[in-house]
């Protein structure tokens, strides 16, 4: 009995420490220092309103955007999942043709980046590789009317690698990319 | 860069920082007598009595308190819906997921049949699982050093409640603070306000879900526990925004686990046995983290008749920030150590990579979990030290203690009661509707879905291959059972062993005596591992894992 008594005096003090105190000091130090993040990379346009998080993929389905990987869970940011299946699933390979019609085919010379033939683990990438972008450029051109090196020049600009020199690829942010798109080369105004 | 580069800086940088702190470990949990360190005192205040206790006693203070731990977390999700913190209002669980959930995080497993954002307030998140996530680690490292004291010829175990104390308020909350300020710093979000809601530049609506998540990402990757804010943990972007949170977080989770080694060391007083049983450890997980990289880096199977250009491997269930080289290596050290959070859908891994992940659970003590890791080691090391005295004719002694035929039989018992709830649950789920209406993929994948499931909760892990539905009643009572068989068993089995050590006389090591620093002793304890622990399952491994990759087309 003493041991059970002894126990909740202990389970007292470690849920008043080790809850409340850690999370009152991550919280007020993540809301004081780096707000924007703390809560959730959110981002506004010109209005105020938000558009999204910049760390969460959004569907991009019209041809003068720039389209994320593909989401198991449909870009849902309240219910994120991956499509769990085995590589060699046949639904994995359904899914990747019919993805592959959507971007107007691809070919031997011409194959297509994996990452837009993937889903993620969470189903929220907002990042495509470099390859991926540059692969979307033509269309995207063609539906905004604008040069394609104009927009290749942006991908390029907005590239980075994810771990400085310790990764060797390079990625870019799909939400970041389609706003600098609307604010840079902007789209024909009947698409509005 | 190549892969071994990260490797490296991950595996070996975390290898470095463990010196130090199995150093300082040490002096937080077991103050020399006569110098013990200012916070004794406080911890007398909170935790009564702090006399010595022999082993059933602090067995029994140790399962008093779980069982405290269990009820509360078990009442505040079974309530969540009437409590406070539920900005947007989770409702109602089920109640064997409340079992399920609390027999989890209890056991420091952190298996979950429910996703964070979907289901839980966040007072259940705070309160419920992050408190466990710190006492449920504490009691692991407690019952370290309790085992530790007792080899060392301690005339007492020590005083659970205050080693709890110790271990919660001196080694996690600390280090959970500095860890938490950098994944702050790192992007994640750490907030009480509900759901955002965004309109997107197409004009949809997207709910995204948010929360504390900094803090509780932190404590679940430190104290082996795994379980995420997210139903895809570690894989989500608000999870794990950056390569450097997610290099951060695979630190975070080898960390304790290589230090308790060390203070083990420094409490038994033999920092070079210490430093044998380190490079055992390191050298399986070396291998499995070689061989998952390599495996991974095959392109994946169904997309043979496409014309899709793969660079970097199998990307299914991967997250390009995070790089290539680190779903592979994730998988390995969440599994090595029985953590359980995901870097990568381990469903999604070529069949050879998802045999490194089970492999870790089988055996489950190279490092394994904070504190029980050890403990598990300890039981091969038993087996290892009577094995080799039986070879060259010697009585088998382990630093002055005689091994004979009552300790050797508890450890087998513990070895064996961890193989028969893999095996037999799979056994069982495999051949019933329990589990075949349950599996995603069909054939030898489905087998390794519920092989998985098993294998994960019996480790006390808490990773899956998450296309198994689990989330059904004799899914959440069969692993919630063997959460609790698996984790009990195997603290309960070594303290009979250290408490019958204890009673014998102790012997004097003489040149006669069997090394426990050598090369030797190395090898001997690596072959225990691999017999004992890894070829009881090879047969699983072949319905499963192997099946499947050498069906693949």
């Amino acid at each position: 009995m003493s041991d059970f008594i002894s126990g909740l005096r202990v389970a007292a003090a470690t849920m008043v420490l080790c809850v409340g105190g850690y999370t009152a000091i991550i919280l007020g130090f993540a809301q004081v220092v780096t707000p924007a993040t703390a809560n959730g990379s959110l981002v506004t346009n010109g209005d105020g309103k938000i558009v999204g998080s910049r760390l969460i993929a959004q569907a991009f389905t019209s041809p003068q955007y720039f389209w994320p990987r593909p989401s198991a869970v449909d870009y849902d940011a309240a219910g994120a999942g991956g499509s769990n299946l085995s590589p060699a699933n046949p639904e994995l390979t359904e899914r990747a043709a019919a993805l592959i019609a959507a971007y107007g085919g691809a070919t031997e010379e011409r194959p297509i980046p994996a990452d837009l033939v993937t889903a993620s683990g969470a189903g929220l990438d907002p990042h495509i590789s470099l390859e991926g972008a540059l692969f979307q450029v033509a269309r995207v051109a063609r539906a905004r009317g604008v040069e394609p090196s104009a927009v290749t020049t942006l991908v390029r600009n907005m590239a980075y690698a994810p771990g400085a020199f310790f990764t060797d690829g390079r990625i870019v942010n799909v939400l970041e990319l389609n706003l600098a798109l609307d604010a840079e080369l902007a789209a024909p105004a009947d698409s509005d | 860069m190549d892969h071994a580069t990260v490797i490296l800086f991950i595996v070996g940088g975390t290898a470095l920082l463990s010196l130090p702190l199995g150093a300082y470990m040490k002096w937080a949990m077991d103050p020399a007598p006569g110098q013990a360190n200012r916070w004794t005192a406080l911890f007398q205040t909170i935790g009564g009595a702090s006399a010595d206790q022999n082993w059933k006693r602090y067995l029994v203070t140790l399962l008093v308190f779980n069982a405290l731990m269990f009820t509360v977390t078990f009442v505040i999700l079974a309530t969540q819906q009437w409590l406070p913190l539920n900005p947007d209002e989770r409702g109602a669980l089920d109640p064997t997921l409340v079992f399920n959930t609390a027999a989890s995080f209890t056991t420091n497993t952190n298996l979950q049949h429910y996703a964070g954002e979907v289901s839980m307030s966040y007072l259940s998140q705070l309160a419920g699982l992050m408190w466990l996530q710190f006492v449920s680690a504490a009691t692991g490292i407690a019952a370290l050093t309790a085992l530790a004291r007792g080899i060392a010829g301690r005339p007492g175990l020590g005083n659970f409640l205050m080693d709890v104390q110790r271990a919660s308020f001196l080694v996690l909350l600390p280090l959970a603070v500095v860890v938490a300020l950098l994944m702050v710093l790192g992007g994640m979000p750490m907030t009480l306000q509900g759901s955002a809601v965004a309109t997107t530049l197409e004009g949809a609506m997207q709910t995204i879900a948010r929360g504390p998540v900094a803090a509780f990402l932190t404590i679940k990757q430190l104290g082996t526990n795994g379980g995420g804010f997210f139903g895809p943990n570690a894989t989500h972007p608000l999870e794990n925004p950056t390569f450097w949170t997610n290099a951060l977080a695979m630190v975070a989770i080898i960390l304790i686990p290589m230090a308790c080694v060390w203070m083990f060391g420094r409490i038994v007083g033999r920092q070079r046995h210490a430093a044998v049983i380190f490079t055992v450890m390191t050298a399986f997980i070396l291998v499995k983290i070689a061989g998952a990289v390599i495996f991974e880096s095959a392109p994946t199977p169904a997309f043979a008749e496409l014309a899709v250009s793969e660079e970097t491997g199998n990307l299914e269930g991967k997250e390009l920030r995070l790089g290539a080289t680190t779903g592979p290596l994730w998988a390995v050290l969440t599994t090595a150590t029985s953590n359980g959070s995901v870097g990568a859908m381990h469903d999604s891994l070529n069949p050879l990579t998802g045999l490194m992940p089970m492999a870790g659970m089988w055996l489950n003590a190279t490092f394994g979990g904070v504190g029980v890791g050890m403990i598990n080691m300890f039981l091969y090391i038993v087996v290892a030290v009577f094995v080799a005295g039986m070879m060259v004719g010697r009585t088998p002694e382990y630093l002055g203690h005689k091994i004979e035929a009552k300790e050797v039989r508890f450890a087998i018992l513990a070895l064996f009661a961890h193989a028969v709830l893999i095996l037999g649950g799979t056994a069982l789920f495999a051949a019933t509707a329990l589990g075949q209406t349950t599996v995603q993929d069909p054939g030898a994948h489905g087998f390794s879905e519920i092989l998985y499931e098993f294998t994960s909760a019996a480790a006390n892990n808490g990773s899956g291959f998450e296309g198994l539905g689990d989330g059904t009643g004799p899914w959440n009572i069969a692993t919630g059972l063997v959460m609790l068989l698996g984790r009990y068993l195997p603290i309960i089995l070594p303290f009979a062993i250290v408490g019958s050590l204890m009673a014998k006389r102790r012997t004097t090591e003489s040149a006669g005596t069997l090394g426990v620093e050598d090369a030797t002793f190395g090898t001997m304890l690596g072959l225990t591992v691999v017999i004992f622990g890894a070829l009881t399952f090879l047969p699983a491994a072949a319905l499963g894992p192997l099946a499947e990759h050498f069906s693949l087309p």
